[in-house]
């Protein structure tokens, strides 16, 4: 075991997976001789060479297209998109063949390939490199959705999605990528894709979350804990498709009390979705309404304004408070 | 240094137009080396596409299948992109107006069939049979042409590609992304556009300002060629060369086929409302079946007898795929749900049982026969 952050257990992940099976390659912008802009894929290029970690040029479109060809005929491409707003010029690639190959084909032809996408904001970045994207693909069918939370979960989601047959939308929470350091194993392992994890445990109230939102409702849960001695209990979605629905109906049916937490904007998200679910399968159980705290309806703002619009501790104890006090 | 003012160059006499057989069937240029069973294969194929293709149209009209997108008149473009590829080996990529060419591949008539009357399956070509299902949206599967010619560059196998586009389609970003990362990595892929001078109405003098869109492929710095698309001949030539550079580690080559369709774009289009008659009826006066049989006919290869039992022949193998495609049953429920991922995730097995149960109520049970 090793303390790592989270980019470098996706570093280790894409080396283990790269010397456990020579199909594997990474491919995109800047991955190769310089690493990635996030050093993700730092080193990657001295192991493998040019042909296992390359840059191309500079053509989401491009580079996302071949990589489904390569896919298709066999390699398993890990392809970075730079910024998550760098994807829009792949967008067709991905809803119109990638998502759909298998069933156009009748499973004649699958297209496993991962796109790893560094998402949401809070690195004070310029615009077009802080977008939470889950919920434009979270509506597209074909594709698989994984948001890790943290380092451990990085790499064995990663090397899950890797392995996984169908395409993958892997979005990086990139604030977290050297927000803290855990406990990573050095050797190769899997987290399953559509598993929930029960971030901590708790009997008052559940908070759906996923992402970099997870550390922001751990702290919330604390300050609750501390405030109010609420028990407030946090899962984890780790995967937004599939979705692990048992645990979150479960959750929500122990403490009877929901707020679903995110930065994507308000309306027509995802978390529109978790609420539905809990209406489709918990209603009964409620003791009060399903609280959502979210991002707004306008563009992500740039730098000096970005704290306005990223939900904080506040905004998550303010929810629970809403549903606790309901 | 000088200004290069690419409109005083004459790309029209750079990429002059390669052509091997006149309209009457007389010898233009030099002949390629086809033995003469393999020209009498390259004919039967054009004759049996353009009776698939009538009578797709006509089945459309009599409301058995759906929208059809035609391709009389481009027969030279989709046999002889096609017939000397290795079957199990290369890869097709092709738009909705390709299927002359997936079937010279191998895609069996009842997977074209099926595929425009609606049917899923249409697209799940048999193994061995390499040929993308046909993409709509226009160009992207250029990009994927290149794709699959890289991996298997990447791979070591001697893989050619072929992806198929229009001439509008060279207007979209992704034919030039596909023509750079091609050249870039030098993939074994063949960019193949068959210009037929309309995108369903737009003429080509509304496309592009270039004279020619093969000279598009100096941007690159590939090799492009312009061919007859009118000449089985010419394109075979222009074919075998491509394919002997990619096989051989040459790269990417642009091939422009000069071509017209005879019919509506798909068989909800009218073109009289953007074209003349006398167009329609000049390419018809070059027409590539026509001129391979008079070719056929002057080497003492064809006879009126023949030909007349091979147009039969190809009449009775359409109407065979036909009753074959339209005695298979309509999909199962099943089928709709069962492709979407490798497994179908809990919600999707949910939403199966939900209309299988609503069906049932219906009283329809479980096989698909709504509608």
């Amino acid at each position: 075991m090793a303390k790592m952050t989270l980019i470098a257990a996706i570093n280790d992940a894409l080396k283990v997976a790269m010397r456990r099976d020579p199909n594997v390659l990474v491919l995109g912008e800047d991955v190769g001789v310089n690493g990635g802009v996030f050093r993700a894929t730092d080193g990657l290029y001295q192991e493998f060479g040019e042909d296992r970690a390359i840059d191309t040029p500079l053509a989401e479109a491009g580079f996302v297209g071949a990589a489904m060809g390569m896919a298709v005929y066999g390699l398993k491409p890990v392809v970075e998109i730079q910024f998550d707003g760098f994807l829009a010029p792949a967008h067709e690639h991905l809803v119109n063949h990638i998502a759909r190959i298998r069933n156009r084909s009748r499973g004649r032809f699958t297209c496993p390939m991962v796109l790893r996408i560094p998402s949401f904001g809070g690195i004070k970045a310029l615009e077009h490199h802080s977008e939470s994207i889950e919920s434009w693909y979270a509506n597209v069918q074909g594709l698989k959705l994984v948001v890790p939370s943290n380092p451990y979960d990085a790499k064995g989601l990663l090397l899950a999605a890797i392995e996984d047959p169908d395409p993958v939308l892997f979005l990086e929470p990139k604030r977290l990528y050297r927000a803290f350091r855990q406990e990573v194993p050095e050797e190769y392992y899997t987290v399953p894709l559509g598993k929930a994890a029960i971030a901590r445990e708790g009997k008052d109230l559940t908070v759906l979350t996923y992402g970099p939102h997870v550390q922001t409702a751990l702290e919330a849960a604390e300050r609750a804990a501390a405030d109010h001695g609420w028990q407030t209990e946090v899962v984890d979605l780790r995967s937004l498709e599939p979705l692990d629905l048992d645990t979150i109906i479960g959750s929500v049916k122990k403490t009877r009390r929901a707020v679903v937490l995110t930065e994507a904007p308000r309306t027509s998200g995802f978390h529109s979705e978790l609420i539905a679910l809990i209406n489709d399968h918990a209603l009964e159980y409620l003791e009060a309404p399903v609280a959502r705290v979210t991002g707004f309806d306008v563009p992500m703002p740039y730098l000096l304004s970005e704290d306005l619009y990223i939900p904080g501790v506040e905004r998550v104890v303010a929810a629970m408070t809403e549903v606790k006090s309901w | 240094m000088a200004t290069i003012e690419t409109g005083k160059l004459n790309m029209e006499n750079l990429f002059a137009i390669r052509r091997v057989l006149n309209s009457d069937g007389t010898l233009a240029g030099p002949e390629p080396n086809l033995a003469p069973a393999q020209l009498k294969e390259v004919y039967r194929l054009m004759v049996y596409l353009r009776s698939f293709d009538q009578r797709s149209l006509n089945l459309q009209r009599q409301g058995r299948m759906g929208t059809f997108a035609p391709f009389s008149g481009q027969e030279a473009c989709q046999v002889g992109s096609a017939y000397l590829l290795q079957k199990g080996k290369d890869w097709i990529f092709p738009t909705y107006r390709d299927h002359g060419a997936m079937q010279v591949l191998g895609v069996p008539s009842v997977n074209v069939l099926r595929y425009y009357m609606g049917d899923e399956k249409g697209s799940r070509v048999p193994e061995g049979v390499n040929s993308f299902p046909i993409s709509i949206p226009i160009a992207t599967q250029l990009v994927h042409a290149v794709g699959v010619a890289w991996a298997a560059k990447l791979k070591k196998d001697d893989v050619v590609t072929v992806g198929y586009v229009g001439d509008g389609g060279t207007s979209e970003g992704d034919f030039h992304e596909a023509l750079n990362f091609a050249a870039v990595f030098n993939t074994p892929a063949i960019i193949f556009i068959q210009n037929n001078r309309y995108a369903i109405s737009t003429p080509n003098s509304k496309q592009f300002k270039t004279r020619t869109i093969a000279q598009r492929a100096l941007g690159y710095d590939i090799p492009g060629v312009r061919v007859d698309g009118q000449d089985i001949l010419a394109v075979l030539a222009v074919m075998q060369e491509a394919i002997d550079r990619a096989r051989s580690g040459g790269g990417p080559t642009l091939v422009e086929a000069l071509t017209f369709r005879y019919g509506p774009h798909t068989t909800s289009d009218d073109p009289k409302r953007y074209r003349t008659e006398e167009e329609l009826v000049e390419w018809q006066a070059r027409d590539p079946i026509e001129r391979l049989r008079r070719y056929l006919v002057a080497k003492g290869l064809w006879t009126d007898q023949e030909d007349e039992g091979l147009w039969s022949w190809a009449k009775d193998q359409v109407a065979a795929a036909v009753t074959e495609a339209e005695s298979m049953p309509r999909p199962a429920v099943d089928e709709i749900f069962d492709y979407v991922y490798a497994e179908p995730t809990p919600e999707l097995v949910r939403q199966k049982e939900y209309l299988k149960r609503q069906l049932g109520r219906q009283g329809s049970g479980e096989a698909n026969t709504h509608g």
